[in-house]
């Protein structure tokens, strides 16, 4: 881009959403660095997947601003700010279910291409396209399923396709919001593997429960209760604080 | 296998005025021009989700272009139906601005409001579209000099204007903008996170849908030599949907087999049984009730599970 690099990949400040008189979002502020492990932690209804929806734009913050490498997309809309650079996958799997996994990773390469708009050339004559959703479908395993459709494959086989869909993009900031969520310990260790190898260009910001997993992946953790940031740090001292212990190791 | 049935299938089309009398063949025209009202609304309906209940008001307004600017101002036909498919598609576009700030039902009746008063202003302003008793006395084209007054030749237009429709609207379908079209009307909060843009998406298909509307009402305006408001009602655009609802909506023969199905009740059966509406909501109700995906699923499905019992 520039020639200055910018300090943070996606710097929050201020940011607040209300519902009516239910405050979501208190003056949460972050900032995370090119290539960071960010975990967020917090209890259910702590506000983290609103967090998450309003970096990406699905919801509008009520004040504060969002910036991508310095730049302020608070007004922008979540495909903008896709062209940005930010990826993200879903809670709740939202995948393409009577599409085969090769045109679900597809549709993941066309979003950031100027291709997705032509109306000529019928989407299965891009042998490049194909090609690379295959390198990605082979790199999280599933290669042997790609003309399947999503709907006949295995909930952890789905997690692994979100991952994917994002993956494609090369985002070089990806937002995963609980990609180990119902998955058994082999699979968990699979997805684990797969979010290692994430190259180290991409910054991940994480929201997952499962303290086991999920602190191993994070170089640093936030600690959200009630929509406000509770805690925030280098990963042993946020464990290791008190509060921590209090609002959510429960110990 | 395939495709030899559908070369077989297109040969029988060409060919149909050479076995065909004069009834039937302009049977077949008329289907084709509702094949291709019904197609478009495909687009918006099958793969956009986007249930309209307003788009005879592309036809409506097309043929209407074409029979004023030939019979009152002294248009060519060649510039009229310019003037008439430009003038349709731009009103898409703006109608696809209005329509698009809703989706779901809301979208539906945004569409029905708008095509009402196109409706309305057909009939009531009488000075320019002479209201209920519509615009008599129109002619045919004669593309290249030949006439197309006589049911075989319409027809060969119609079918030439119609395989050209059917190709151009799959080739829409099948490419990677299709892809995105499918996509958005899937996962619209998943497209939009990877990048797709499904507004404009939504609203570049309602635009291509109103273009291959007007260019089916050109073809009704010619058929018929005459164009009266109820080419605008809501049962115009009613008789749509339900073709494309009962041939299989988000399918690419689909709605031209829903669209043959209402027309040949309409045509066929009102010669027999008087209230032909309701035997077609009887035959609707038979196709909601043993294939609710419609026709040619349904029976892509019967044949599949008839081919190879694993």
């Amino acid at each position: 881009m520039t020639s200055a690099e910018p300090t943070y990949a996606l710097e929050i400040s201020n940011l607040k959403k209300t519902f009516g008189g239910l405050v979501v979002t208190q003056d949460v502020s972050l900032a995370i660095r090119p290539g960071e492990r960010r975990l967020i932690i917090g209890p259910n209804g702590a506000g983290k997947t609103t967090l998450f929806n309003q970096i990406t734009g699905d919801m509008r913050p009520t004040s504060g601003q969002v910036r991508l490498f310095g730049v302020n997309v608070t007004q922008l809309a979540p495909y903008q700010r896709a062209h940005l650079g930010l990826s993200r996958t879903y809670q709740i799997i939202t995948l393409f279910d009577r599409d085969t996994l090769e045109h679900n990773v597809t549709l993941g390469l066309l979003g950031l291409r100027s291709s997705r708009w032509q109306m000529w050339r019928p989407l299965s004559h891009y042998d490049d396209l194909s090609i690379e959703a295959r390198r990605i479908l082979d790199a999280i395993g599933l290669l042997h399923l790609a003309s399947h459709p999503v709907s006949d494959i295995a909930y952890g086989e789905k997690r692994r396709v979100e991952l994917a869909m994002a993956l494609a993009q090369k985002p070089r900031v990806l937002l995963l919001d609980e990609p180990l969520a119902g998955l058994s310990n082999a699979e968990r260790a699979t997805v684990k593997q797969l979010i290692t190898a994430i190259p180290r260009e991409t910054a991940v910001v994480m929201i997952e429960h499962d303290m086991d997993t999920a602190l191993d992946l994070a170089e640093t953790v936030t600690l959200l209760n009630y929509g406000r940031v509770i805690v925030d740090g280098e990963r042993d001292a946020v464990v290791a604080d008190p509060r921590t212990r209090e609002v959510y190791l429960g110990v | 296998m395939k495709w030899i049935a559908a070369a077989l299938f297109a040969a029988m089309l060409a060919l149909l005025p050479s076995f065909a009398g004069d009834f039937y063949i302009n049977l077949a025209s008329q289907i084709v021009i509702a094949a291709i009202f019904a197609l478009s609304l495909n687009l918006l309906v099958g793969f956009g989700g986007m249930t309209s209940l307003g788009h005879a008001s592309f036809l409506g307004v097309a043929a209407y272009i074409s029979a004023l600017l030939t019979s009152r101002y002294g248009f060519g036909h060649g510039p009229a139906a310019i003037v008439s498919i430009v003038g349709t598609t731009a009103m898409a576009a703006v109608f696809g601005i209005i329509a698009l700030r809703a989706s779901g039902l809301g979208f539906l009746m945004i569409t029905l409001a708008l095509s009402q008063v196109l409706w309305g202003l057909a009939y009531r302003m009488s000075n320019v579209t002479n209201g209920d008793n519509g615009i008599a006395g129109l002619t045919r084209p004669m593309p290249f000099g030949i006439s197309l007054d006589s049911a075989a030749s319409f027809y060969w237009f119609a079918l030439a204007v119609g395989s050209v429709a059917f190709l151009m609207m799959t080739t829409f379908v099948s490419s990677s903008f299709g892809s995105s079209l499918t996509g958005v009307r899937d996962q619209p909060r998943r497209m939009a996170a990877l990048g797709f843009n499904p507004w404009m998406i939504r609203w570049i298909t309602f635009i291509y849908a109103g273009f291959w509307g007007g260019v089916s009402g050109l073809l009704y305006v010619y058929y018929n030599k005459y164009i009266h408001p109820t080419s605008l009602s809501t049962t115009s655009s009613a008789e749509a949907l339900l073709g494309v609802i009962a041939g299989g909506s988000g399918t690419l023969t689909g709605p031209a087999v829903g669209a043959t199905l209402v027309l040949l009740l309409k045509n066929y059966a009102s010669a027999y049984v008087e209230r032909w509406n309701m035997l077609l909501g009887l035959v609707f109700l038979f196709i909601v009730l043993v294939m609710p995906t419609g026709i040619v699923p349904g029976l892509s499905k019967l044949l599949n599970r008839r081919g190879g019992p694993r």
